[in-house]
């Protein structure tokens, strides 16, 4: 699936014959989604619109779907890449406890206690991948042991300073301003308040993209997930780019960590949990293989997308949210069942 | 190529249409609306206008919220109304804030919280209040309700609960007690431990409190055993629920100390009941969440309908406390998931 196509100076190779716009379409990662999520704003919209079409439900579904979203198109980059990041829904918790401690108790600047987070966040990513690389076990395996582990750290560390699990009143910490304006910025429209959350998603989601589909390291991420040997061969640098990449997701929970202590202005220990999953669900009904080597940003965007639409739609619809789970574990089996169809139909179409 | 993208957009079509189908089915099965005895045309009729969503912290597979939302789900019937319950799937305040700008959006009639942690979800109640929703706040909160414009919070206040436990076990006799937290530093449970030392210094006794671990009952045993013996003067614990409640009765069986040394706890469990019952436990501080889910639900349908308004802030539902004369029965009732 790598696309190291040469074409021959002067004339056009048969391998690069244009092929239909349809054509191109349906053999993209993210077309599930995107009929997927068209389908779910369509089934909201019809059955709850009062809140689901309004403003204020609009802003709702992107800020929930931002949040995950972030998180979705670096797990998904790493998922393409090969690999898996079972520790990103714990990293939330423990950027964001660091932060809240390192503010509350030492008196440090908020947006300081972030960068000294931001580079602990790195740092644990750099070892996530480190291990994986030099042990050679499954990235699934480590990152479980990480999960645990950053959790657990998180909990006795908090503790032991605070004496609980649960930080507040970060909004009267010194350089609180400076991130408000940041992470937990708003915009106003018609009495509903839109965050910058959705902002730093769509960055995120336009970067990642930029990145894997118009640069080098782009296509080093779909040879290292796709065919790990085979991109060594040409000279690709698997490991390094595999350590960029756990570190690229670490971020990932970083930056959601920061927008989720400046909007709700507490930390706690538990943050992110699940996360982790499901970013992963997202990335899946996004389009992204399991197994690496193919898939979209833009996907895991939709993805996530579809997540908010749901998560939210069903408070609109009034339906009890015990049954959220259910949605959730459907849409994914489907997901993944559609997917499989696409990418074996691609497969036979490209022979 | 053609034909089989078509295919597979129709499937997903369907597939997306059924996956959305059913669950809405399944999801409309428990509305309290849909399972009402009485046959559903009059039913229908016989609903008032008033729509409340409920967003709560506590957990779907939590014995003691499901109590709480079999208060609301009971209320829901008899004032006739539709009720909408919510929780996040994690003790998660971002997704919870959330769920409350959700239920806001939606434009309910009345919005009951619980408010765990105010910081986080203070800016969305404020944002419902503003919207003009009246809000009715339950279980944790009491201290900042009034400050987010929340019309009453039905609860329990956790130093009077601890208070009245104190009054209570002073009164049978207690002089040198432990207070047995199993998770320091929560403040909830701070200020039970607190309520209680005062009322105990007030009848001339003493609380030393003893800090166990949470999800580790043979450690929580072991300590308190080894608290009774360091400390022979001791003569009462209370526990602050049934975590610690547990290992506090098998420390007194193994030492051969049951009924002799006063045990009380806070909250409920069929182990608590039974121990009130045979005589080994003194009470249990109940707070009696049914209340919690149920009340906020006749005071909004009564402010929607006629504007009443309760004019105690905090509507305390507890200390109740659960004793051996009415043990017997609070079991038959917490069977029955109202206890």
């Amino acid at each position: 699936m790598t696309t190291t196509t040469t074409a021959a100076p002067g004339s056009r190779d048969e391998r690069l014959v244009e092929s239909g716009l349809l054509r191109r379409l349906l053999t993209r990662p993210e077309l599930g989604a995107l009929g997927g999520a068209i389908l779910v704003w369509i089934f909201f919209a019809i059955t709850a619109p009062t809140g689901f079409l309004s403003l204020r439900g609009t802003a709702s579904y992107l800020e929930v779907a931002s949040h995950l979203g972030i998180l979705a198109v670096a797990v998904a980059l790493l998922m393409i890449g090969g690999e898996f990041d079972l520790s990103v829904g714990s990293m939330i918790g423990l950027a964001g406890a660091t932060m809240a401690i390192l503010s509350t108790t030492q008196g440090i600047p908020l947006y300081l206690a972030a960068l000294v987070a931001l580079v602990i966040a790195l740092g644990v990513g750099f070892i996530n991948g480190y291990l994986v690389i030099r042990t050679k076990l499954p990235s699934f395996i480590i990152t479980l042991g990480s999960l645990f582990i950053i959790r657990g750290l998180t909990i006795a560390f908090t503790r032991m300073i605070t004496g609980r699990t649960q930080i507040g009143g970060l909004d009267r910490v010194d350089g609180y301003e400076l991130m408000r304006v940041l992470f937990a910025g708003e915009l106003m429209v018609g009495g509903a308040r839109f965050r910058a959350s959705i902002l730093w998603w769509l960055l995120v989601g336009a970067l990642a993209t930029w990145v894997l589909l118009r640069t080098r390291v782009g296509n080093w991420i779909f040879g290292a997930g796709g065919a790990p040997e085979a991109a060594r061969n040409v000279g690709v640098p698997v490991d390094k780019l595999k350590i960029g990449l756990f570190m690229t997701t670490a971020f990932a929970a970083w930056l959601v960590a920061a927008i989720q202590i400046t909007v709700v202005k507490s930390a706690d220990t538990l943050r992110g949990e699940q996360q982790e999953f499901i970013a992963i669900i997202a990335a899946v009904i996004g389009g992204t293989l399991l197994t690496g080597g193919y898939g979209s940003a833009i996907g895991a965007m939709l993805g996530a997308l579809i997540f908010g639409m749901v998560k939210q739609g069903i408070v609109f619809a009034g339906v009890d949210a015990d049954w959220f789970n259910v949605f959730l574990g459907t849409m994914l089996i489907i997901a993944v069942l559609v997917n499989n169809y696409v990418r074996q139909a691609a497969e036979k179409a490209r022979r | 190529m053609k034909w089989t993208g078509k295919m597979y957009a129709l499937g997903l079509v369907a597939a997306m249409f059924i996956g959305m189908v059913v669950a809405a089915c399944f999801g409309a099965a428990p509305a309290p609306v849909s399972t009402a005895e009485a046959p559903a045309p009059a039913q229908q009729q016989d609903m008032r206008d008033i729509r409340i969503v409920v967003v709560s912290h506590g957990q779907a597979s939590d014995p003691f919220w499901s109590v709480v939302k079999n208060g609301v789900d009971q209320a829901a019937r008899d004032m006739r109304v539709q009720v909408e319950y919510q929780a996040p799937q994690t003790f998660d305040m971002v997704a919870m804030a959330q769920l409350i700008d959700a239920a806001v959006a939606s434009k309910p009639d009345g919005l009951v919280v619980s408010i765990p942690d105010p910081d986080a979800l203070g800016d969305s109640i404020r944002a419902a209040v503003e919207a003009g929703i009246p809000v009715i706040s339950m279980n944790s909160g009491s201290d900042v309700a009034k400050e987010l414009g929340v019309l009453n919070h039905v609860g329990q206040t956790e130093y009077e609960a601890g208070y009245g436990g104190g009054q209570r076990m002073a009164a049978a006799g207690a002089t040198h007690a432990l207070c047995v937290n199993q998770e320091v530093g929560n403040v909830a449970l701070d200020l039970r431990c607190q309520g209680f030392a005062d009322a105990m210094a007030e009848a001339g006794g003493t609380v030393e409190v003893l800090a166990v671990e949470l999800a580790d009952p043979v450690d929580a045993q072991q300590r308190i055993a080894a608290a009774l013996t360091a400390n022979p003067d001791v003569d009462s614990i209370l526990t602050l629920g049934p975590t610690g409640a547990a290992p506090a009765l098998a420390a007194l069986e193994e030492a051969g100390l049951l009924g002799q040394i006063k045990l009380a706890t806070f909250d409920l469990s069929p182990e608590v009941l039974e121990a009130i019952r045979d005589g080994n436990m003194l009470f249990a501080i109940d707070q009696q969440q049914y209340l919690q889910g149920y009340l906020p639900i006749v005071l909004l349908t009564l402010y929607k309908e006629n504007l009443n308004t309760v004019a105690n802030d905090v509507i305390m539902t507890g200390p109740g406390f659960v004793t051996q004369e009415t043990a017997a029965q609070v079991i038959e009732l917490s069977a029955a998931g109202t206890r």
